[in-house]
């Protein structure tokens, strides 16, 4: 897996269920970013010319490949805008959710 | 069983306890008096006596947090400091302890600046009572060298998991120099585990470590540490016991009571100081005054049960500090007073402030103080705070 | 140490799509998660982190939310450096191998409070590479000046005004000041110049000792800037010369990018909440110490 993917979080009941000090499994994700976003990424797949430019500056990581085409994990995408702005060919648009 | 003496000061006697529990990392930045600890720890790896990476640190700030580093990832970290050093690591003290990691720490008690002076009394350590580590305070070269020992058992201990600080008083332990029995190595190692921890860093077992919490969660983090420190008083009875079968010597746990099964006044007191008390009681005891000595050993955690039993059973207190919360009274009294008060008896409690910045505490001095204790006693006094060894007249 | 020449190449195309940063609460566009993240892409997955107080420590670990996909841990703020060499020192003694140690620590908790460690961690060639992303103000804290702040900006402690135009001091000249301590590497770069801040990482990763990295990283919150030109303000930077591409290796400084033409500082400012209120002669101030500055790496570092 290439990603970590949004977990299942157990409201401790008992002090027992707290790890030892503040040490926790790496990658644990019970919170979605995808609140945040106020404009999401459109990829024109017609267009895009697979550079990953976009793959690459995303401050999120969450532009991924996916046979030969990029693929948004709209869970933690926050609409930041960089993947649009930056890429050459204008293949991905901003659009209000 | 073969005995090994030799003649070591206290300093040298830590130093002989950390390469005898094996740790994998050495941290520390010179202060007096706690040089020859780590001159001796380096000469021990430089030889290859000792298979530890040895940290060269710019700072005691750097020191606490590289064995902090050290033992996120599982290692066994030892690090060295006192007074102005410890008081620079402050921030990390809390850090390690919130962070549930068992590093060993010696501190040479020394007074603390200003006005400068190398020379010793417990401010330091005292001053951070609150930070969240174990303190035991020894009386003997001896002690120090077994605590240190204790020490690794007692803080990697799988329900404490809390830093620990070893006291030596700076210069009257950690430069005298006295006969000093070097245990077995084999045997230490069968006393000494490998370090065990859940709270690591591993690339079987990926972890964040020493994360925020949101208010939601911030007290239940607080609540298991104190639990933590709490759960160390029975791993340190236990780990105690167990030394003395495997090596004979014993240091009695949280405390150590001298002549008060039958005694009527005592004196409290922490570390070397403890040596001068105690020929005072055999003094006084044949002249026929039922006074004795209760040793603490742990600060923190605190022994209420050790001393609300002994309030019990005497008439009247004295705690000796070499230490002073300003404004109020000596924090060692503090501590004992609080525990005292949980009892539902009059007993005589009277604080002696002095011994600071390397001043001699006498013979005489301890005497007066029990001759005190005696009149407080019979005047039915309120407790009293008083700094016992001013040179000049203090204000009344 | 390992000469560079032989390391394989990685890029967008062939780096591993695992992400170690993910899932994090940095504001949308920030630069500093894209140095963190890109630089996590290339050490792998054998990597501790070591981050203190600061931005990317405060957005990637809020209990139970874990960011870090792979081993990681908040140090002390002036600490990092320190804590990230005993890391690497208590792995070493325990016999592990084939790992990094990496240290992300911001502006001020590098140029300023963290300074002293990483001077030790440096002089005592610890095998920690150290990588300051730089927004150019204690932005975690609420954007207050630090020793990397430049010249006019406007923070919330340098407020500009009638008597004073905001930060009245230069940038601390890092980069010399960590090579003058005879660093086996070191690099400045950008999140502008992504692939160049990839090589780098990828070059101090087979370095064996200390390694430093100062990337300059765009922060939208704290620059006012809009969240989509993170990057390109990043590069703006370079081509305008006030950020500069260099490397330090083996004793000799090399300058990387030595552009015949600057692109407008002016227009850089102007573009950047934080400048607006720039006058011409503060901004000519700026433009006097960045050719200053390039009169002298032209002369010596080419």
């Amino acid at each position: 897996m290439s990603r970590p993917k949004h977990t299942e979080y157990k409201i401790p009941q008992h002090i027992n269920d707290y790890p030892t000090g503040p040490q926790y499994e790496a990658g644990f994700l019970p919170e979605k970013n995808a609140g945040w976003r106020t404009f999401k990424p459109v990829v024109n797949h017609d267009e895009c010319i697979y550079c990953l430019r976009c793959y690459l500056l995303c401050p999120d990581g969450t532009i991924m490949k996916d046979n030969g085409k990029i693929k948004i994990d709209m869970d933690y995408c926050k609409g930041c805008g960089v993947c649009a702005h930056e890429c050459p060919k204008d293949a991905i648009e901003m659009v209000k959710e | 069983m073969k005995t090994n003496k030799i003649f070591i000061s206290g300093d040298e006697a830590v130093a002989q306890g950390v390469k005898l529990s094996r740790p994998h990392v050495v941290a520390a930045y010179p202060i007096t008096p706690q040089t020859i600890t780590v001159e001796r720890l380096s000469e021990m790896v430089e030889a290859g006596e000792m298979d530890a990476e040895y940290m060269h640190v710019e700072s005691e700030h750097s020191a606490i947090s590289a064995t902090m580093g050290a033992s996120a990832v599982g290692a066994r970290t030892f690090t060295a400091s006192s007074s102005q050093g410890l008081l620079y690591m402050a921030e990390g003290l809390h850090y390690c302890s919130g962070g549930r990691w068992p590093v060993v720490m010696m501190n040479a008690n020394r007074s603390v600046a200003l006005p400068w002076s190398i020379y010793g009394d417990q401010r330091d350590s005292l001053s951070l009572l609150d930070s969240g580590w174990i303190q035991v305070y020894v009386e003997d070269a001896q002690e120090a060298l077994d605590m240190i020992i204790q020490a690794y058992k007692i803080a990697e201990h799988k329900d404490v998991l809390t830093p620990m600080m070893v006291n030596l008083d700076g210069f009257i332990l950690t430069h005298t120099y006295e006969l000093v029995e070097i245990p077995d190595q084999e045997m230490v190692d069968q006393f000494l585990p490998p370090f065990e921890t859940p709270n690591k860093m591993s690339f079987e077992n990926p972890k964040n470590l020493g994360f925020s919490s949101r208010p939601d969660d911030n007290t239940e983090f607080k609540y298991q540490q104190n639990e933590a420190m709490f759960n160390a008083i029975d791993v340190i009875r236990k780990t105690d016991e167990d030394f003395t079968e495997m090596f004979g010597r014993k240091y009695h746990g949280m405390v150590e009571e001298y002549m008060c099964e039958d005694a009527d006044v005592v004196l409290v007191a922490l570390g070397s100081v403890c040596g001068t008390v105690r020929v005072v009681v055999d003094k006084l005891r044949a002249e026929g005054k039922k006074v004795g000595l209760l040793k603490i050993r742990y600060m923190r955690p605190f022994p209420v049960e050790e001393v609300k039993d002994l309030a019990k059973r005497v008439k009247a207190m004295g705690v000796i500090d070499k230490d002073i919360s300003f404004g109020y009274e000596g924090t060692v009294y503090t501590n004992v007073n609080s525990a005292i008060s949980q009892i539902d008896k009059y007993v005589y409690k009277s604080n002696f402030v002095g011994g600071l910045g390397g001043r001699d505490i006498t013979k005489a001095e301890i005497e007066d103080m029990y001759n005190k204790l005696y009149a407080g006693l019979e005047n039915k006094s309120e407790e009293t705070v008083e700094f016992f060894s001013l040179n000049v007249e203090g204000n009344d | 140490m390992t000469k560079v020449l032989d390391i394989p190449k990685v890029n967008a195309k062939n780096m591993t799509e695992k992400e170690f940063f993910y899932g994090h609460k940095a504001c949308a566009g920030c630069g500093g998660s894209i140095a963190v993240r890109l630089a996590l892409k290339v050490l792998g997955e054998r990597t501790y982190s070591a981050l203190p107080a600061g931005c990317m420590s405060a957005v990637g670990f809020i209990y139970p939310q874990m960011a870090f996909n792979s081993n990681a841990i908040i140090t002390t703020f002036p600490g990092s450096a320190s804590m990230a060499a005993g890391i690497a020192a208590g792995a070493k003694a325990l016999g592990q191998k084939d790992f990094k140690t990496v240290v992300f620590a911001g502006d001020g908790g590098t140029a300023d409070i963290g300074f002293q460690a990483l001077s030790g961690m440096i002089d005592r060639n610890d095998d920690v590479l150290y990588i300051c992303y730089d927004n150019e103000a204690y932005m975690n804290t609420g954007i207050q000046k630090s020793g990397l702040t430049p010249y006019g900006t406007k923070t919330t402690t340098t407020p500009a005004g009638k008597n004073i135009p905001g930060t009245i001091t230069h940038k601390k000249n890092l980069f010399e000041i960590i090579a003058a301590h005879d660093i086996a590497y070191a690099a400045t770069a950008s999140i502008g110049y992504p692939q160049d801040f990839i090589n780098k990482v990828n070059k101090a990763k087979h370095v064996k000792g200390a390694t430093f990295i100062h990337v300059y990283a765009s922060c939208p919150t704290g620059w006012g800037t809009p969240t989509e030109t993170s990057v390109e303000i990043a590069k703006d930077a370079v081509d305008a010369g006030l950020i500069f591409l260099a490397e330090y290796e083996d004793g000799e400084y090399k300058l990387n990018r030595n552009p015949k033409e600057f692109k407008s500082v002016e227009e850089y400012l102007k573009k950047q909440g934080r400048f607006k209120h720039m006058s011409d002669a503060d901004i000519q101030c700026v433009i006097e110490n960045r050719d200053k500055k390039w009169e002298r790496m032209r002369k010596n570092w080419l």
